[in-house]
């Protein structure tokens, strides 16, 4: 193929990438007015689990959004050069993730339109009004971080900025944790693991995310990962899941030992259906063990295996998401302990719950509009990794 | 007329004028419990509670929650999206001890949980204890729903037409009993209470928490009563009697 | 993704194409000005002719006497009014009638149908769509006068201007 027709069709075939995400994109756009107009009633939330599946999409790209920006952060807070060269597409991961996963949360709002009302009135008591200010400074400080990588002369400031890039994203995935170790009543929630164990996720999940966007970066260009890097990457994020995995386990281990806690642990690992088999096969097995299998078996983890764990680890975060998320608001409240209680609003029972297309569809677009901007990003900009560009135009140049 | 004692007369005038400035902030703060004028805000003066006696409430009545969906119209439907400002739970005592109902509403706490995580502080207390939600405010994020103890707050997940004029509500923002603070504000008392006196059970009773004088002062002084998760420390403006 | 790197440059051509291409762009800039101030301009003028086809709002006021502020201050002012009485009705408990939006529905409420919304002639929806602005209050407030209070009376405590 000479390098006219590889432009040729690799241009028709990245316009048909901007196609298809748009598209996705446009269908979430639409769910998210169909929701607004015609109330929550239209997605199979409730009264008693309020947030749906929307919340699982969201809270996994802003826990990711975080987590890929670590490894801008080794290359210059650690100071290693060969994550330097990939601490722009990073930044640029970061920023697409944290903007797909806030576009779903607040199309999620009852009141979409009162988007001014939330940015002038502030309760400071509250971790979504602080939140307002985290999120909204990180799109900044990751858009000045990636001015000082991209631009020669600023790049002497990249270190001091990537320090406080890495210090703002800490307290913010701390922030997204609280908001749910904040609530006292739920058996589910309420527990100060969950900042610590939202940063480990974060830290898995960002590398699996970044993992998989280099992995494709790659393959579209006809490169490959230099072998040592991949090895150190890879060893990392099976570093990372374990993490994951211990946390979890001493989260559940904690909550099964207290006597008021046993049955809702129950609920969640053993009798509660769909929530046992997401946690057990979706986050344990297929989100945790098969992926570090892949790592570290000496006669796998090439460049296929890595792709695959990182899938499987996205995969098992948003299984763990649901449990956690939905499972959490499925058990019934505690009002009156030693009693058995029933009513017409849920008290005592179990709730059900159905994800319906709307919010599917929303989740789905939120993923849409983060892949458009990597993938426009990537196009304009220089954001894949510079050894990968000098082999592309080797490669290219040797075709002719 | 001649004979008419002029000292006396004045010595009347000014004791009935002493008796009468002596007497009228007494009148005053009488009336300052038992009702405000329409232009004078609500003062921490007074705490608005209410004490349930669950050894009164029968099992098989539903009026407080009927009376609380008349006034406020709400549906009346019971499906898992629709709004239920209060509920009858019946209980089964897990020990063996014998069956118990009671009604269930947002427990107007003096530290409301919802009232912290709300992020542009639509859900609020007001100065005399009711914890409410400023709708023009609210943007429908759900987080109070998730935070309150009580599952008292409910979301509204469809249009509503034909709202009661003195109970805005709407789509998309989340509600909760407002301790019918629209009757309080007029001197009556909450619908649900005034219904359950009338079926005979008066099994809830309404007042002024930070009064003495007032009868639920008086019966909580008297007998034994309780909060919902008193382990919480939230210190409810409801309290139950009998559980 | 192919190596564009300089994004600006790619389009190439001289000193002369790029001279070309700044007047183009300017010509096209000045182009929507025009239009747009012409645009606005005309409909305008056209106004003031005999038969004017911008649709007026409907001020249909069937209540006797007068609006607790003048006219001109309510055309301006009557949302930073409803604003500020609605926070101090709901923080504070204010109930006076004279600011209260149910006071506003219970005179101004249509006489044939009792409400201030729901037709293009109703008085609140009225001028609002002719402003284009919009009419939040009645998706959670009643646009009728309560239960037992007549239509096109004010509420009991309101003071006459």
């Amino acid at each position: 193929m000479t390098h006219a027709e590889f432009t040729r069709r690799e241009s028709r075939w990245f316009w048909a990438l901007l196609l298809l995400l748009g598209l996705v994109a446009l269908a979430g756009f639409a769910a998210a007015h169909y929701m607004e107009e015609n109330g929550h009633i239209v997605t199979g939330m409730n009264n008693r689990i309020v947030w749906g599946l929307p919340h699982v999409f969201a809270i996994f790209m802003i826990v990711a959004a975080s987590g890929a920006l670590n490894v801008a952060s080794i290359g210059s807070v650690f100071g290693k050069p060969e994550y330097k060269a990939r601490a722009p597409l990073s930044g640029l991961l970061c920023i697409a993730l944290l903007a797909g996963g806030l576009a779903v949360l607040m199309l999620d709002l009852g009141r979409p339109e009162r988007m001014v009302v939330a940015a002038t009135h502030y309760n400071f008591t509250s971790v979504f009004a602080w939140n307002v200010f985290l999120y909204s400074g990180m799109f900044a400080i990751v858009a000045v971080y990636l001015w000082t990588l991209m631009e020669r002369r600023m790049n002497v400031y990249s270190g001091r900025v990537g320090l406080a890039a890495f210090v703002w994203r800490i307290v913010l995935t701390t922030g997204t944790g609280a908001i749910f170790a904040f609530l006292v009543a739920r058996q589910a929630y309420g527990s100060a693991l969950l900042p610590p164990l939202f940063i480990v996720m974060s830290f898995a999940w960002g590398l699996a995310f970044f993992l998989a966007i280099q992995s494709a970066v790659y393959a579209w260009n006809g490169g490959t990962v230099p072998p040592e890097l991949l090895r150190r990457m890879r060893n990392l994020l099976g570093l990372f899941i374990a993490g994951v995995l211990y946390m979890t386990a001493v989260q559940h281990l904690t909550n099964a030992y207290f006597a008021r806690q046993v049955a809702f642990e129950q609920f969640i690992l053993l009798t509660g259906g769909v929530y046992p088999m997401l946690f057990w096969v979706g986050y344990v097995a297929a989100g945790s063990v098969v992926p570090l299998v892949l790592i570290y078996h000496p006669r796998l983890g090439g460049t296929a295996s890595v792709l695959a764990a990182s899938l499987l680890t996205i995969a098992g975060a948003f299984a763990l998401l649901y449990v956690f998320i939905i499972g959490g608001q499925a058990w019934p409240l505690e009002i009156f302990p030693g009693y058995e209680a029933s009513s017409t609003f849920g008290d005592g029972q179990i709730t059900a719950y159905a994800p319906r297309l709307p919010e599917l569809l929303l989740g789905m677009g939120g993923v849409a509009v983060a892949l458009l901007i990597i993938a426009i990003g990537l196009r304009v900009l220089p954001f894949a990794p510079v050894d990968e560009r000098k082999a592309a135009v080797a490669a290219a140049a040797g075709d002719d | 007329m001649s004979g008419i004692d002029h000292a006396r007369r004045q010595i009347l005038a000014w004791g009935a004028a002493m008796a009468g400035v002596t007497l009228a902030p007494g009148v005053t703060l009488f009336q300052l419990a038992q009702g405000r004028p329409p232009a004078e805000p609500a003062s921490k003066a007074v705490r608005w509670g209410m004490l349930v006696d669950a050894n009164r409430c029968a099992s098989d009545c539903d009026a407080c929650v009927t009376a609380c969906d008349k006034e406020n119209g709400l549906s009346g439907a019971r499906t898992p999206t629709s709004a239920q400002w209060i509920r009858k739970v019946e209980l089964k005592d897990l020990r063996g001890g014998p069956a118990k109902s009671a009604p269930v509403m947002c427990q107007h706490c003096a530290e409301p949980p919802c009232v912290d995580v709300c992020p542009t502080g639509a859900s609020f207390k007001r100065a005399d204890g009711i914890v409410l939600v400023d709708r023009h405010t609210c943007i429908g994020c759900r987080y109070c729903v998730m935070a309150c103890p009580y599952q008292a707050r409910s979301f509204v997940h469809e249009p509503v037409t034909d709202q009661k004029p003195e109970v805005p509500r709407g789509k998309g923002c989340v509600e909760s009993c407002t301790l019918c603070v629209h009757r309080i504000d007029r001197d009556r008392i909450p619908a649900c209470v005034e219904a359950c006196a009338a079926t005979g059970h008066k099994a809830i009773l309404f007042g002024n928490l930070n009064d003495p004088a007032s009868e639920i002062s008086q019966r909580i002084a008297q007998f034994s009563t309780t909060a919902l998760r008193p382990d919480l420390k939230l210190n409810p403006g409801v309290r139950y009697q009998g559980l | 993704m192919a190596d564009r790197g300089n994004f600006g440059g790619t389009f190439g051509g001289g000193a002369r194409a790029r001279a070309r291409r700044r007047a183009t762009g300017l010509a096209f800039v000045l182009g929507c000005v025009l239009c747009g101030v012409l645009g606005g301009a005309l409909p305008a003028i056209a106004a003031e002719g005999p038969a004017s086809r911008v649709p007026k709002p409907v001020v249909a006021i069937s209540a006797p006497g007068q609006c607790v502020e003048d006219t001109q201050f309510m055309l301006r002012n009557h949302m930073e009014i409803l604003k500020h009485h609605r926070d101090q009705t709901v923080h504070q408990g204010v109930r006076t009638t004279q600011h209260s939006l149910a006071n506003c529905v219970a005179c101004h409420a249509s006489k044939a149908t009792g409400r201030v919304t729901g037709s293009k002639d109703a008085f609140c929806e009225s001028c609002h769509r002719f402003a284009a602005v919009t009419l939040d209050c009645f998706e959670c407030h009643a646009d009728h006068p309560p239960a037992g209070i007549a239509t096109n009376a004010a509420l009991p405590g309101v003071v006459p201007r």
